[in-house]
């Protein structure tokens, strides 16, 4: 039962384009950072008028830059796209009546949510691993080339911290009965994460910790965080857990 | 085969079931009737798995049915039934072929090959082979009734579950639907919900009338039609009745007359005895019969008189 339901949610993603828009956003935003870390001073100093004083102190591009501009590029554009590319995912199934269809058979519920994580996360897999790759490519033609070893485990973190967002903008999916409502869920769900995430006695063990560990990785000197990995793969555990059981007891 | 008993169903303050208890036995087609909002889809959604009861239970072929299934209950149920709901949802993006064979037969445990063979032989008897290979966000809703009986019928079910099986199909294709459920009474139990009285009249073996979630009769279909049904006599004429039909509701004998366009229909006690008078009487007004005729009394004059209700339903 479960490969059946894999089967159809990875046709549904390349049908439904999800996996096109994951793969195309994500490589934009990997090629685009370098570009941005490389162009941005030049064309600040590029401007007419631009005093000359405030021209030397805009300092020259360094690789630094580009995975400044990598991390913050993924934590903000990308988990948004996350998040707006998985929080209809089960609502709309329960709005336009194919999960009633399909839990009218032998189906296990959390089979149904499991087979749309898995399926989710394979396109997020998918547009990170392109994303790199371009960014890895470009860095090394506009800079240096980056450290493997460092910017894999960066984006392993990537993965781990945008697979802890989308996860609860699944659960909100999971919770809802509408896209509105499910649109509304996850974006509570991500915001209260995000809001603890700021707290500086929890900060050190939610998931936004990954993303400083990962740059640190890439460029040396940031402390690892091994606390704030193990939380998020729970919290996306229990995540995932908390939507499996919600849909099993509910009545469509 | 399919056993109900006492269901009791509330959404908020309505009382969806109250009551409600319900006897199909093997190869029967069941008839499932009752006004709007008188609970049929809810004991669908309740014999489906969707939903489940305040009180009372529900058993396909001795096995409960339950919502959960993490537990491993309901599964048997589950397997053993076809359900076609009122308004059949499928993933616009699939074609027909891909629903049947890549998703629903593999969700029965067929093998590739036979889910093919089984696709294409739905297809057909369906109506769709022409259609199979197109993306189903295009199709009318007749076109998804048709698909919904086919993904119904995939695991050649012992027990069907049909809501409102021909509501959306033009006469041609309800004609068809209705030769496709009559010929499936000889490998599956038939629980068919539906508004279109005539089709029951048409399929059903056994009927049964619900009305405020609770069971109003439950009865073979000629058994039913003799019990309740009452003699009618039905009167055309060129002329205008009004005046005659005025005059006829005051003869002895004349329990109601209604009158449509040129046509009366007149509930007696016994027509047998009547219809010389009201033979007589329309030969007094000098009106001119194209028809006087003692009728059988139809499913929906029992319907009518059970439920209580003014209108048909149809």
């Amino acid at each position: 039962m479960f490969p059946t339901l894999l089967k159809k949610e990875m046709r549904e993603q390349r049908r439904t384009h999800r996996l096109l828009i994951f793969v195309v956003a994500f490589a934009l935003i990997g090629l685009m950072s370098p570009l941005i870390a490389r162009y941005t001073p030049l064309l600040l100093r590029s401007i007419p008028d631009v005093p000359a004083e405030l021209a030397a102190i805009i300092p020259d591009p360094t690789l630094k830059d580009a995975v400044d501009q990598y991390t913050k590029n993924f934590s903000q554009l990308g988990l948004l796209l996350v998040i707006v590319l998985t929080m209809g995912i089960i609502a709309q199934e329960k709005e336009r009546g194919t999960a009633g269809m399909l839990f009218t058979k032998p189906v296990r519920r959390s089979a149904f949510v499991l087979a749309k994580w898995l399926a989710s996360m394979g396109s997020l897999l998918a547009g990170l691993l392109l994303a790199a790759v371009g960014c890895l490519f470009y860095t090394w033609i506009l800079f240096e080339p980056l450290p493997i070893g460092g910017f894999l485990a960066l984006n392993a973190l990537l993965m781990v911290f945008l697979g802890f967002f989308m996860t609860l903008a699944l659960t909100g999916s999971a919770l809802a009965r509408s896209q509105p409502m499910a649109a509304g869920y996850a974006f509570a769900l991500v915001v209260v994460a995000l809001i603890l995430g700021a707290l500086p006695w929890l900060g050190e063990y939610m998931p936004g910790r990954l993303m400083a560990w990962g740059w640190g990785l890439v460029m040396g000197g940031a402390a690892s965080a091994w606390p704030a990995l193990i939380v998020s793969l729970g919290l996306t555990g229990l995540a995932l857990l908390a939507a499996c059981l919600y849909l099993e007891k509910e009545e469509l | 085969m399919i056993r109900v008993e006492n269901l009791v169903k509330t959404y908020g303050s309505v009382h969806a079931l109250d009551g409600l208890s319900l006897h199909v036995e093997p190869g029967v087609v069941y008839g499932f009737l009752g006004p709007n909002g008188a609970g049929k889809t809810t004991t669908l959604r309740i014999l489906s798995g969707l939903a489940r009861p305040d009180r009372g239970q529900a058993w396909i072929m001795d096995q409960p049915v339950a919502l959960r299934q993490s537990a491993g209950q309901g599964v048997a149920a589950r397997l053993m039934v076809g359900v076609l709901p009122e308004e059949p949802a499928f993933y616009a993006w699939m074609t027909p072929r891909e629903l049947l064979r890549d998703l629903v037969a593999p969700l029965y445990g067929m093998e590739p090959a036979e889910a093919a063979k089984r696709t294409n032989l739905l297809l057909e008897q369906v109506g769709l082979s022409g259609s199979a290979d197109r993306r189903i966000g295009g199709f009318s809703r007749g076109m998804r009734q048709r698909l919904g009986l086919a993904q119904a019928l995939v695991h050649r079910p012992k027990i069907l579950l049909l809501d409102e099986p021909v509501s959306a199909l033009d006469p041609a294709g309800r004609k068809e639907v209705l030769e496709l459920i009559d010929d499936l009474r000889q490998q599956a139990t038939v629980l068919l919900s539906t508004h279109i009285l005539a089709d029951v009249e048409r399929v059903c073996d056994m009927i049964g009338i619900i009305n405020q979630g609770r069971m109003i009769i439950e009865s073979e279909r000629e058994a039913l039609l003799e019990r309740y049904a009452v003699p009618l006599i039905e009167v055309e004429s060129d002329d205008a009745l009004e005046n005659w039909a005025e005059q006829a509701r005051s003869l002895p004998g004349v329990e109601s007359v209604t009158l449509a366009n040129h046509t009366a229909r007149l509930q007696v006690k016994d027509a047998a005895t009547i219809q010389a008078e009201l033979l007589a009487s329309l030969l007094r007004q000098g009106l001119h019969l194209q028809r006087f005729e003692i009728v059988r009394p139809s499913l929906e004059d029992v319907f009518l008189r059970l439920t209580n209700s003014t209108k048909p339903t149809d």
